[in-house]
């Protein structure tokens, strides 16, 4: 046996790098990924977010050997595994609907990989053990799948895929079908156990707050390939391109002009994140939070103002008939019709073809 | 004060007086079969006697040869039984989950073949037949349990209805991609994970096969074959007692056997609700 096998769940030893490399896939006459390029550095989390139909499912499906992909490489520390099958290639997966087997207690289900690699008993119950109360879940080892809620159900999926102290993480939207409070609980402990563990780990997501709050790198999907890589901060403050600035976080999009390597937007000049070919007539995508109320701005009138607690999202009309968001403090409590003045921030834009 | 109920279970009263209902239905000539075996000689004066004397005959070694045909058709249609759902254990289960997991769009093509033979006539089936079983008596011979190819057929619809219903209130692709990813082979993934959700389809399943095959009349007498149901037929001819008898059994044995189908839906739902 391994070191690793031997190690105790809460001093893994960090994970494997994977990396996929021009990886397709083909559904009869559809491509679903058209090329997937993604590297992930050993006990790194990564997210996959995109779309639906984009192909982060496939792409993570791909990897663990669930599909058969048309073209390309998988490496796990370096071994194309390709041809390897899904029950060989030791990672641990959680699923997006609740696999838990339902004629096992959570214990059973936990106990099925180490069945599986034909770990003595005594062992397997007390690893099992030890995981289950890694997730917090011990007092529940008895139930059944049928006894436990959403919440507590993935976490015996969690536990059941990290009890066999696999080399990769998978998590298929594993918290897409609980309530909000329980997500919001569930990401964190699972970036918790993930950063104690230091398993690589890939999790796809829909939701971009998710994958912001929990990855340390975010890989934006679109048609079936990784349209840009980068930690949370990159890309929310450097898109480079329109569909990542509007897929992640808000966007206002203004009509601006680019000339002499700037842009200027209603009358402010801006630098530019992204140089495009030619100057002339563009779109600028300006944050919500790079757009102040301030008495010398340009005048704009309130549509409608929502409280988000720690902040107010409003939305307004320019004088130019275009409606754009802006965040402000709670305190500049505004309504609809009043009229407000605002200007840019000065922050680099991203802009894109009009 | 009593409340409306609009499209609720039905209360109380009305569901005793379903059952009730029904129960008559169903009593009243097992009643009447019951009364019929029990009778001894004629009325005397317009009085019955009653006594066991049918019952006892059936073990009386003078009676040996009498009911042999009876004794050898209950043999042959267990045989029947057991080899039916042998076909319905290897051939129809595995195929259902082999479509299930790896051939999904198929599963209307298979459901509409299994329903095929509910819909043709055993008469018009029993034509089909004989030509093929003077093949197969050339292959395997022309002993009864030959039979079971013919009756397999015709339990299809019966046995494929179950496990349907099983598979699709389990997530079997889904439970066994995650047994796949922790590790289990095929087999494992088979007999770990699939059959023992799919229980309660394969239990009912195998019931009802055994309760079709103990009640298959048409397709053994047109192919000459020597089952319960054609030894009761032939036996009433000389002793209807006897083969009245044995009909009462084999309809006891039907109704335990559905009891023991329910009960174990009912099982399941039991736990599932807990």
């Amino acid at each position: 046996m391994t070191l690793i096998a031997d190690a105790p769940i809460t001093t893994m030893s960090s994970g494997a790098t994977v990396e996929l490399i021009d990886v397709v896939k083909d559904y009869s006459g559809h491509r679903a990924l058209t090329g997937v390029n993604l590297s992930i550095k050993p006990g790194e989390f990564v997210a996959l977010l995109g779309p639906s139909g984009c192909g982060k499912t496939t792409a993570l499906r791909a990897l663990a050997g669930l599909e058969q992909v048309n073209g390309g490489s998988i490496l796990i520390d370096g071994r194309d595994v390709v041809n390897v099958p899904v029950n060989k290639r030791d990672i641990g997966m959680v699923f997006q609907s609740y696999s838990l087997f339902p004629h096992m207690t959570a214990r059973e289900n936990v106990e099925f990989g180490l069945r599986m690699r034909k770990v003595d008993p005594a062992e397997r119950r007390r690893r099992a053990e030890e995981t289950l109360e890694l997730v917090g879940l011990s007092a529940l080892s008895g139930r059944y799948s049928h006894q436990l809620s959403g919440g507590q159900q993935q976490r015996v999926a969690l536990a059941r895929a990290l009890v066999t102290r696999p080399r990769v993480l998978l998590l298929d939207e594993p918290l897409s079908a609980l309530d909000a409070k329980v997500r919001v609980q569930l990401r964190d402990e699972i970036r918790r156990i993930q950063t104690d563990l230091g398993i690589t780990t890939l999790f796809v997501t829909h939701d971009q707050e998710e994958a912001l709050a929990v990855a340390d790198r975010v890989a934006v999907m679109r048609d079936g390939h990784v349209e840009q890589i980068g930690t949370p901060e990159e890309l929310y403050t450097a898109p480079i391109s329109a569909f990542v600035a509007n897929f992640v976080g808000l966007s206002n999009q203004i009509p601006a002009e680019v000339s002499g390597g700037v842009v200027t937007v209603h009358g402010q000049t801006l630098d530019l994140i992204n140089r495009p070919h030619l100057d002339g007539p563009v779109i600028a995508f300006v944050r919500p939070e790079d757009i102040v109320i301030d008495a010398q701005g340009m005048t704009s009138t309130v549509l409608t103002s929502s409280f988000l607690g720690s902040l107010r999202r409003t939305q307004l009309r320019l004088d130019d008939g275009s409606v754009i968001s802006v965040q402000h403090d709670v305190a500049d409590q505004l309504q609809p019709g009043d009229t407000v003045r605002v200007r840019l921030k000065g922050r680099p834009v991203l802009v894109g073809p009009r | 004060m009593s409340a409306l109920r609009f499209g609720a279970e039905p209360g109380r009263v009305t569901r005793w007086v379903i059952l009730g209902s029904v129960g008559i239905v169903f009593m009243v000539p097992i009643v009447a079969m019951l009364e019929f075996t029990l009778r001894v000689g004629q009325p005397a004066k317009g009085v019955q006697t009653y006594g066991f004397a049918h019952y006892l005959a059936l073990f009386s070694p003078l009676n040996e040869s009498t009911y042999d045909v009876l004794f050898q058709g209950i043999v042959n249609s267990l045989t029947i039984c057991v080899i039916t759902v042998a076909i319905v254990l290897v051939l129809l289960l595995p195929t259902m989950i082999l479509v299930e997991l790896k051939f999904p769009h198929l599963r209307r093509v298979l459901e509409f073949v299994c329903i095929i033979p509910i819909t043709i006539p055993s008469i018009v089936l029993v034509v089909g037949f004989v030509p093929v079983y003077s093949i197969v008596a050339r292959i395997f011979g022309s002993s009864p349990w030959t039979l079971a190819f013919a009756v397999g057929v015709i339990v299809l619809p019966y046995a494929y209805r179950p496990i349907a219903a099983n598979l699709a209130s389990v997530d079997v692709v889904i439970l066994s991609e995650a047994s796949r990813s922790l590790g289990a082979g095929w087999l494992s993934v088979l007999g770990r994970v699939i059959l023992p959700n799919l229980r309660r389809g394969i239990f009912a399943s195998c019931f009802i096969t055994i309760a079709v095959v103990l009640g298959e009349y048409t397709i053994a007498s047109f192919l000459s074959r020597n089952t319960f149901q054609t030894a009761l037929v032939l036996l009433q001819h000389t002793d209807p007692y006897v083969a009245v008898i044995f009909a009462v059994v084999a309809l006891v044995f039907a109704f335990f056997l559905l009891l023991l189908i329910g009960r174990l839906g009912s099982t399941r739902r039991d736990r599932t609700s807990s």
